[in-house]
């Protein structure tokens, strides 16, 4: 079969993967620069069966978007900084209850309405902690339009599976790009499916190993008649405001995150074999980044390359071993110095963490990045 | 008796609500009311918000939801979506249904969307203790109005229709055979229905504004009512400052989940043989 090569934009990727993933209900409200994905699944979903709702705002977006997903339902939706935040109160109910759902975060400036619509990465934070409590949660950062494909049919294996919300976290740049993308075979394409109780004969919802089990999920309509709360519950579902059930919960919840931790994570490497002096960073930066570290190197300095695809859980042991081989390490993201926090938190004292925030709301050139290599080594 | 302890899921049952609450009086109404329609309890699906009403869900036994304050209908809206099949069910407070939930409960409306909503109106926010709601009349005290409130409250069944709910009703937990009669046409009614249900809160609403417990309570909602067909023969003096009860708007229309269903059957007619979509998928009614 000859290679189709079709010319594709971030958000269509994310869309074809998502579709490809599964995907049978979207709900989402407008916003720059997630639209397109809302646009394409009012287009696609449909002919295929599929639901497409435009809700009233993001909180009712999520919202619908878990009530689909107890169905049985594969679910998504696409929005950016001020829609992401109207999300994080249901995105936590979503960490608790623990219902698949997949949220594409198309970050732009903020806070607030910022400057529409440049490109940011200022939400690293506010993906893993935006909503109150403890939970687990789910991000991954495409670099490029094929891993916006990839990625977010990632997003919802990863939900499914583990039954953790899963947020692909693009920028305006990765969303709205293009470039010439070769999709998988359809054939070959095996998504998961959330496991299912057999029988609704003594079902217990939240009934699952302490250490980081997995309970099993009906779906509502089917029988089970179960109970769905945002209290904290018992492994029958039923509220409990008992201390050790609550202690048991959020530890169970932490402990699937961090157990499955290492099925979750996936990097790209470049010269951090040998690296002196390396580079981490993610989404957009990273292809400016790259560039910088292939000049470095060029140019005689052992410099490295680790671009995370997965931002949540933190990939500690990529970092902790790059910290005891390099002896800086630079963080390029455009904010503040978000990523470079946990880089920092992993790496101690083993080498020095510079950050290279960007606000102004252009991408890097690589000279900026290129020059803090060649300052630190 | 009917037996509707069925439709309880008995083993979490005390209920958290205190003695002589309006709350547990509306839950029963709407079990009755499943119950005369003789629905499939694996068919019903009950979704709530947060606050006293809110925790009716917890005991019913169907497949229940207890969401986030406010966002029941949203919720709801999802299931409803997605399986259109489902009888779908909201119990919500009028906190929960008309402060912070009040854009949802409009655009549902205004979709037609299949849900049955119940608000239970005590008009005041129990959960928190007494604070006024969108829901207080002017000029009673709550918590946070202790020199009298001076909102002015919704009237909930004009602002249901006025959005494009095709069933209405309002009746009383003092007034519950036409409560149960009215959730019962709601139930039967393909789009959204709201049944507003005026009840006692008698630990702050009643005690924060002297009215007494829950019999006064029950006594000072029957003065204020009306029913809708008995005011048409009033004289207009008669009904002022009070609240119309029984069937208050019926004029079915197009449900939204079959509106889409409509859609989608006519894209799957019109683009059957076009190959090469975003991605290829096997069509399908999932
Ligand atoms: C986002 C959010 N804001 C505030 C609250 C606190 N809260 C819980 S219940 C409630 C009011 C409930 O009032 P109502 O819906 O009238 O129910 P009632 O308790 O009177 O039955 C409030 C304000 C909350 N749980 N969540
Ligand atoms: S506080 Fe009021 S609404 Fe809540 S349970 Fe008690 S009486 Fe009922
Ligand atoms: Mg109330």
């Amino acid at each position: 079969m000859p290679k189709v090569v079709k010319l594709m934009q971030g958000s269509e990727a994310c869309t074809a993967g998502a579709l490809a993933a599964g995907l049978r209900f979207y709900a989402g409200y407008p916003i720059t620069p997630s639209t397109e994905v809302a646009e394409l699944c009012a287009e696609e979903l449909p002919k295929i069966g599929g639901k497409f709702i435009q809700m009233e705002d993001e909180i009712g977006s999520i919202a619908a978007c878990i009530g689909a997903s107890l169905t049985g339902k594969k679910v998504m939706t696409a929005t950016s900084g001020p829609g992401f935040s109207l999300m994080q109160e249901c995105l936590g109910y979503a960490s608790l209850c623990e219902i698949p759902l997949v949220i594409v975060n198309a970050q732009r400036m903020g806070p607030s309405t910022g400057m529409p619509t440049s490109p940011a990465q200022g939400d690293v934070m506010q993906a893993r902690w935006g909503t109150h409590g403890d939970h687990p949660i789910i991000a991954l950062a495409p670099g490029n339009v094929r891993e916006c494909f990839d990625l977010t049919l990632r997003a919802f294996d990863l939900s499914e599976k583990y039954r953790i919300p899963a947020i692909v976290l693009t920028d305006e740049v990765i969303s709205h790009m293009r470039e010439g993308v070769e999709l998988p075979d359809p054939a070959e394409v095996r998504p998961l499916r959330r496991a299912a109780p057999s029988s609704p004969a003594g079902y217990k919802p939240y009934a699952a190993d302490p250490d980081g089990g997995v309970p099993l999920m009906a779906p509502f309509g089917e029988g089970y008649r179960w109970h769905c709360t945002g209290l904290f519950h018992d492994e029958s579902g039923a509220p409990s405001g008992k201390a050790d059930v609550a202690d048991k919960l959020l530890r169970r919840l932490q402990l699937k995150m961090d157990k499955n931790a290492p099925d979750m994570w996936d990097n790209v490497q470049e010269g951090t074999e040998d690296c002196d002096i390396a580079v981490v960073s993610f989404g957009s930066s990273a292809m400016s980044a790259l560039s910088a570290v292939r000049r470095a190197r060029r140019e005689g300095v052992k410099a490295g390359m680790l671009r995370l695809k997965t931002i949540w859980p933190f990939p500690e042991p990529a970092i902790r071993e790059l910290a005891s081989r390099a002896k800086a390490i630079v963080v390029p993201e455009m904010n503040l110095g978000q990523l470079a926090l946990e880089v920092e938190r992993v790496a101690g004292c083993r080498s020095r963490v510079i950050r290279v925030g960007k606000v102004n709301g252009e991408l890097f050139r690589p000279d900026e990045i290129y020059d803090v290599i060649m300052g630190a080594k | 008796m009917s037996d509707v302890l069925k439709y309880f899921r008995q083993e979490r049952l005390p209920h958290i609500w205190c003695p002589g609450c309006g709350h547990g009086t509306v839950t029963g109404a709407l079990v009755r009311a499943i119950e005369r329609l003789g629905l499939d309890k694996n068919k019903v699906c009950v979704v709530s918000g947060i606050g006293c009403s809110s925790r009716a869900v917890g005991y019913l036994d169907f497949d229940t939801l207890h969401t986030a304050h406010g966002r029941a209908l949203a919720f709801a809206t999802g299931i409803k979506l997605a399986r259109p099949d489902l009888k779908v069910v909201v119990m919500t407070g009028d906190g929960d249904c008309t402060a912070i939930g009040g854009n949802h409960f409009i655009h549902a409306a205004r979709r037609n969307i299949g849900i049955t909503t119940i608000v239970m109106n005590n008009e005041i926010y129990g959960m928190t203790s007494g604070q006024y709601s969108p829901m207080t009349p002017k000029g009673m005290v709550g918590t946070t109005a202790p020199y009298g409130n001076v909102e002015r409250s919704f009237d909930l069944c004009e602002l249901a229709k006025a959005a494009g709910a095709t069933f209405v009703g309002r009746s009383t937990t003092y007034h519950v055979p036409l409560l149960i009669d009215l959730i019962e046409k709601a139930l039967q009614n393909d789009g959204f229905s709201v049944v507003e249900s005026i009840g006692q809160c008698p630990t702050y609403l009643g005690r924060k504004n002297k009215i007494g417990g829950a019999v006064e309570m029950l006594n000072w909602i029957k003065d204020q009512s009306v029913n809708v067909k008995a005011a048409a023969a009033l004289p207009p003096e008669k009904v002022k400052g009070k609240f119309l009860i029984g069937e208050l708007h019926n004029a079915p229309a197009p449900e939204y989940s079959s509106e889409q269903g409509e859609l989608i059957g006519r894209v799957q007619r019109n683009y059957s043989d076009i190959k090469g979509g975003l991605w290829e998928c096997a069509s399908n009614s999932d």
